[in-house]
């Protein structure tokens, strides 16, 4: 029953901050929000340790009668299973933290109780994602998430940017949920049912069958499986499907931690764990997925490599880690996908704050080219976040000890070379190209933000900074200055630089942007304990999550953890320990090289990287504009769609619909008449007549009849 | 409840009021309106409670032979009972919102409440020609609502409302007469059970099809909607997309349907294909709007064609998705235009880039326009989705293209509403009047509290709206069974695996 309270408490949580608003003032809020996370972390827990120790069952919690229309029958309902545990612990435990660190970051934001309602919303819409029971709960919880995500990358809502990427957010994602719906719908035609277990107790049954869409013949389970993986492609933004994720940095970074990163972004992947039984039973669509998750993962780590922007760089590596879970599940190894899952929803909400804590310090300025050794100013920040770079780079010793990076990625890379199918073994070589860019990329950030000498006098927001704080008399006067505008939400909210700076800067005259140690005169400061205490947990997580829980999810006792709550292939355990030796060691050499090429890069010989990118020409232009995606995405749909709009908004509903229409009609009338007002305020009567005839002609004839 | 005669009685509170009103001045007879209108409000949820749900088809039933053939014949059955409730939740709604109306206040109560009587007469007739003086006499007012108290270019948008509408409602009485005659008998409930032969089928539902389709409107007979809606008064907009509109879907529902099932079947590729065109194209004509009332008529065009993909779908979820749809879209292109109305009221400009940064000085606004936002985009949790959903669903039942290119209007939608949701609330504070705008006021927020109610109960527990119709719908699925056309899904028994090879594929999964 403590499901129910899970659920159900951030929900009400969510209703009361939003609600009350600012009328209760800042504080209240936040303390009913957090507490509700904390409260339903704590319930979660004992749930996911009574799966791991085996005396759980599964179960479902029946809520409310949701729709009975004729055989389509959906209640609200919360199963618990060993799949749902490990999204529950991973949901209430990143939400409890990020939560906690918004407290931080947040401090100065006026509408914190907005924030604070919509994290809690997102976070029961994520709970009721992962216990449905239900294709369409599944789905309300798929939209809810939507939507929280919507509001919170818009959260910063006079920002222009910030409204696009929200828009552009949400309208992506329902591409996505095109699929999911049609897929839904389809499941329904087949099995008569949208309940998940009915599904996938009778999809077995459906294998080798042939059904009709778009007029053509397709393996039924084929059509399905496809239509609803578009959904999950959607929202865990994999390729064609991605644009949306890295613009959704426009968002607070505590909201990229924990949807963009830890949870949301993650669903697709639960969903197609648990439809398992269903893609098992179509092999193009398995094939399909493989290759569409190891596509991402090459691609977006090719990205990663380039951009300049600290978020950014995780965002695509996000997006490229999510390819390597679908791949997994595209090989069968549904275990490790999950693994991977549960896993990077540590290290990558660690890595997320992290940059968040590097932002904070250095007042809002995300390029990584202002800033440089930060390590020595921001040292709690450097470690964890170094922690976090170890999980995702998967440092380890195979066969002895690692990181959780390190068991989670080399068994999904085992499993898709131990597959033996072709995409399994392409899969393979993008997940070690990829692997070999995740290390570059992600010591490339290290290096940059952390070591070198400071760049920061180079950055806007850092003279801004220090020049608010050396006037800091007048700002206080002229209310949100220079940085108000630039910034729009974030900038105008975050007044602690100024709050202590002046002390020192004030007698360091004007000087600062010539100074020549690049600091610009700068301070940065170590983000509050409130930030520091997130990110410390999540290390714990980032270095241990992979060694303490490997045997649950991917060894040979994983099917009794799972208990059929996903498919679980003894023989790919086995084929996985069987990978020859140079498979065991091929990630561990390529993290080994991407990090010597990164030290190499931006430690030893920085003209190096340079270099390279001029080398390379359009080749790095392209890969630094992100493939091109956007621009041929603009082209393609956005600017058409306007375009055809008008279209047929002046062309036919004006000029041939209404022409020949009622204006042609008007226009013949209009001709027998000498004034048109007249003739129109004529029509009322004649209406009535023509009526008020036709109902005596009716009558008469019903009666002579 | 038995022998009292409710249903002539709500006819009657406004009918009565409506006369009152003409001789009355203007605070007593806003007044007057809100009393009655709240009145048929209470009666309606008397009805309501004393609607027996799996009782008899045909409730409340009322009698009074006029002459020959002809009678006042008033009964209602679940389909009819949810859009009366419909219209008397949103009439207060609609006389609340008319505060701003200064010209001939008497008249103009009179006008409404004269609507209310006759659309609540459309959905409780049972005698065929009761029911063409309702459908058609309901016009009359609101010719009037748009021609006396519309905006500038009210002449042109009342006569084009006005021309559409008498194009369809004269092949309708043609189609009735000839009904009326070969099955000798008026009353609705005989005539949905009278098998007409096939071949004069088509013609009737042609007859019909005139009618309803300017209604509802489809395209491409939609070009009046547009033109009355940004012309109307804020509740004659709501009116009109709140119930005026439904009396087209009522009709499919009630006569071309039940009446000629094989006609239904014949002509459903045409009425999908229509459908079909007003989801993309309308949609994609809402994108580029930049007048606020224009983008959301557009919007219920395309929304309406979802009700006619539900309705031609022929199986009970797009019946009830269809049903479900026109109540949502009552509540909630109703509340747009509420909230259009409300910030129309203070800036008097429909002109969507004189806004902008509402949310700064309206918050409780935008939190209203935001939840009606989703509601119109159909997120799950809200009104618009069930409806959608089910529509959707029955619809892929029988026809995929139909199902597939109906469901991208979920994304255009998405596109459009938050396209405006974007350019009104979102942004920066672009012009000082619309940042000196306040935030709702009590008078406003009763008006958008109740509508938010509603849209989250009919999203969040259906089954309050869907058990009334459950047996209504049944018994029309079956009349329909048939005519059902065959789904192009077509789905092949499987092959059943051998059950080693099942067995190794599920390997520790149990």
């Amino acid at each position: 029953m403590s499901i129910l309270l899970i659920v159900f408490l951030p929900l009400l949580a969510a209703i009361l901050a939003g609600f009350a608003n600012k009328s209760l003032g800042l504080v209240a809020p936040k303390v009913v929000t957090t507490g509700a996370l904390f409260v339903a972390c704590a319930l979660s827990w004992p749930i996911f340790i009574g799966f791991l120790a085996g005396t759980a069952e599964a179960q479902v919690v029946p809520v409310l009668k949701w729709v009975a229309s004729g055989t389509m029958v959906f209640d609200w309902s919360l199963r618990v299973d060993a799949l749902t545990a490990v999204m529950l612990v991973v949901i209430t435990s990143v939400s409890a933290l990020v939560h906690l660190y918004s407290w931080g970051y947040m401090s100065e934001e006026p509408d914190q109780p907005r924030f604070f309602a919509y994290l809690s919303l997102f976070t029961f819409a994520m709970l009721m994602l992962v216990t449905a029971d239900n294709l369409v709960q599944m789905f309300f919880g798929w939209e809810g998430v939507g939507l929280a995500s919507y509001l919170l990358i818009g959260f910063w809502f006079r920002k222009p940017s910030a409204g696009a990427a929200a828009i552009k957010a949400f309208v992506v994602n329902r591409v996505g949920d095109l699929g999911f719906m049609l897929g839904i719908f389809g499941t329904f035609l087949v099995f008569g049912t949208v309940s998940i277990p009915e599904i996938l107790a009778a999809a077995p049954s459906m294998a080798g069958s042939t059904i009709g869409f778009l007029g053509m013949r397709f393996d039924t389970m084929t059509v399905i499986c496809l239509l609803l993986f578009v959904g999950a492609m959607g929202k865990s933004a994999q390729l064609g499907l991605h644009t949306w994720l890295p613009d959704a940095m426009e968002g607070p970074t505590p909201v990229s931690a924990l949807i963009h990163a830890a949870t949301m972004v993650t669903a697709g992947v639960f969903m197609v764990c648990r439809l398992s039984p269903m893609f098992e039973q179509s092999e193009t669509a398995m094939h399909f997925i493989a290759f569409i998750g190891a596509a991402t993962c090459f691609f977006a780590a090719t990205v990663g490599c380039t951009q300049w922007d600290i978020k950014r760089v995780i965002a695509y590596s996000t997006c490229s880690q999510l390819g390597y879970m679908f791949f997994a599940t595209g090989v069968g190894a549904y275990g490790a996908a999950m693994f991977h899952l549960f896993t990077h929803a540590f290290f990558k909400a660690l890595l997320f704050l992290g940059a968040g804590s590097v932002i904070h310090a250095m007042h809002h300025e995300q390029d990584m080219r202002f800033y440089g050794a930060l390590r020595r100013h921001i040292p709690i920040t450097f470690w964890t976040m170094t922690a976090g770079t170890l999980a995702i780079t998967g440092v380890g010793i195979a066969g002895f000890i690692g990181f959780a990076g390190f068991y989670s990625k080399d068994a999904i890379l085992e499993a898709a070379f131990g597959s033996g199918t072709s995409v399994g073994t392409f899969a393979f070589w993008m997940g070690i190209a990829a692997a070999l860019m995740t290390s570059f990329y992600s010591w490339r950030l290290v290096f940059l933000t952390f070591f070198g000498k400071p760049r920061w006098n180079q950055s806007e927001h850092i003279q801004h900074a220090v020049h608010d704080a050396h006037g800091h008399h007048e700002h206080e006067a002229h209310g949100h200055g220079a940085p108000a505008q630039e910034d729009a939400g974030e900038g105008t909210d975050h007044h602690d630089d100024h709050a202590h700076a002046p002390h020192d800067l004030g007698s360091r005259g004007p000087d600062y942007a010539v100074r020549g140690d690049g600091t610009g005169g700068y301070h940065p400061h170590e983000s509050p304990l409130v930030m520091l205490l997130p990110l410390l947990l999540l290390s714990v997580g980032a270095i241990a999550a992979g060694f303490v829980f490997e045997h649950a999810f991917v060894s040979d006792g994983e099917g009794e953890f799972w208990k059929g709550a996903l498919v679980f292939h003894e023989h790919l355990i086995h084929a996985m320990h069987g990978v020859p030796t140079w498979v065991k060691w091929a990630p561990f050499t390529v993290m080994a090289l991407g990090l010597l090429t990164a030290w190499y890069g931006y430690m030893k010989n920085l003209s190096f990287p340079k270099a390279v990118a001029d080398q390379l020409g359009p080749v790095y232009t392209f890969v630094y504009r992100k493939w091109m995606f956007d621009e041929l995405y603009h082209n393609i749909f956005v600017k058409p769609a306007f375009w055809l709009g008008k279209v047929f908004w002046k062309v036919l509903d004006i000029g041939v619909i209404d022409k020949f229409g009622p204006d042609g009609a008007a226009w013949v009338v209009a001709r027998g008449s000498t004034y048109a007002q007249k003739v129109q305020s004529g029509y009322l009567y004649s209406y009535a007549l023509v009526m008020l005839l036709g109902l005596v002609g009716a009558i008469s004839w019903v009666i002579a009849g | 409840m038995s022998g009292f005669p409710i249903l002539s009685l709500m006819l009657a509170v406004p009918l009565a009021a409506a006369l009152a009103c003409l001789f009355l001045e203007a605070k007593a007879a806003r007044t007057l309106a809100l009393v009655a209108t709240l009145v048929d409000f209470a009666l309606g949820v008397v009805l309501w409670l004393n609607f027996d749900v799996g009782g008899a088809q045909w409730q409340f039933t009322e009698r009074l032979e006029i002459f020959s053939g002809f009678s006042w014949a008033l009964g209602i059955d679940g389909i009819a009972l949810l859009l009366i409730m419909l219209s008397v939740f949103l009439m207060p709604i609609c006389i609340g919102a008319s505060r701003s109306i200064e010209k001939r206040v008497g008249e103009y109560m009179a006008a409404f409440l004269l609507v209310e009587t006759l659309m609540l007469g459309v959905f409780m007739a049972q005698d065929i020609f009761l029911f063409y003086m309702f459908f058609e006499a309901g016009l009359i007012p609101m010719y009037l609502i748009i021609g006396i108290w519309g905006g500038a270019d009210r002449i042109y948008a009342s006569y084009k409302f006005f021309l559409y509408t008498l194009l369809g409602s004269v092949l309708m009485l043609v189609a009735m007469l000839w009904m009326v005659h070969t099955a000798g008998t008026t009353d609705v409930p005989t005539l949905m059970a009278y098998d007409f032969a096939p071949s004069v089928q088509t013609w009737l539902w042609l007859a019909f099809f005139a009618s309803f389709a300017v209604k509802m409107p489809m395209w491409p007979v939609h070009t009046w909607l547009p033109a009355a809606h940004v012309q109307a008064p804020t509740a004659g907009s709501v009116i009109l997309a709140g119930v005026l509109l439904k009396m087209g879907g009522y009709g499919f529902i009630r006569f071309s349907l039940p009446m000629f099932p094989e006609a239904s079947a014949y002509f459903g590729p045409l009425v999908w294909g229509l459908s079909m065109a007003a989801v993309v194209i309308t949609s994609l004509i809402a994108l580029v709007q930049n007048d606020m009332k224009k983008l959301i008529a557009y919007s219920s065009v395309a929304h309406m064609a979802i009700v006619t993909l539900g309705l031609f779908a022929f199986n009970v979820q797009g019946l009830e998705g269809s049903m479900l749809v026109m109540l949502s879209h009552g509540l909630v292109s109703g509340a747009l235009f509420l909230c259009v109305g409300v910030i129309y009221d203070r800036l008097h400009t429909r002109e969507i880039d004189r806004y902008g940064g509402l949310a700064i000085n309206m918050p409780r606004y935008a939190l209203f326009f935001l939840l009606f936002t989703m509601a119109s985009i159909g997120l799950p949790g809200t009104s618009g989705f069930v409806g959608e959903f089910l529509s959707l669903g029955g619809i892929y039942q029988v026809s995929t293209w139909a199902a597939l290119i109906g469901t991208t209007g979920i994304i255009l939608g998405a596109a459009y509403m938050l396209f405006l949701y974007r350019r009104v609330v979102f942004g920066e504070q672009k012009n000082a009047d619309a940042a000196a705008m306040p935030d709702l006021d009590t008078r406003e927020l009763l008006m958008v509290v109740p509508l938010g109610l509603a849209v989250m109960w009919m999203g969040v527990y259906p089954e309050s709206f869907i058990a009334p119709m459950r047996a209504d719908i049944a018994a029309l699925d079956a009349r329909l069974a048939r005519a059902k056309p065959h789904g192009d899904s077509a789905p092949t028994t499987g092959k059943a695996k051998p059950a080693h090879a099942e067995s190794a594929a599920h390997g520790g999964s149990h």
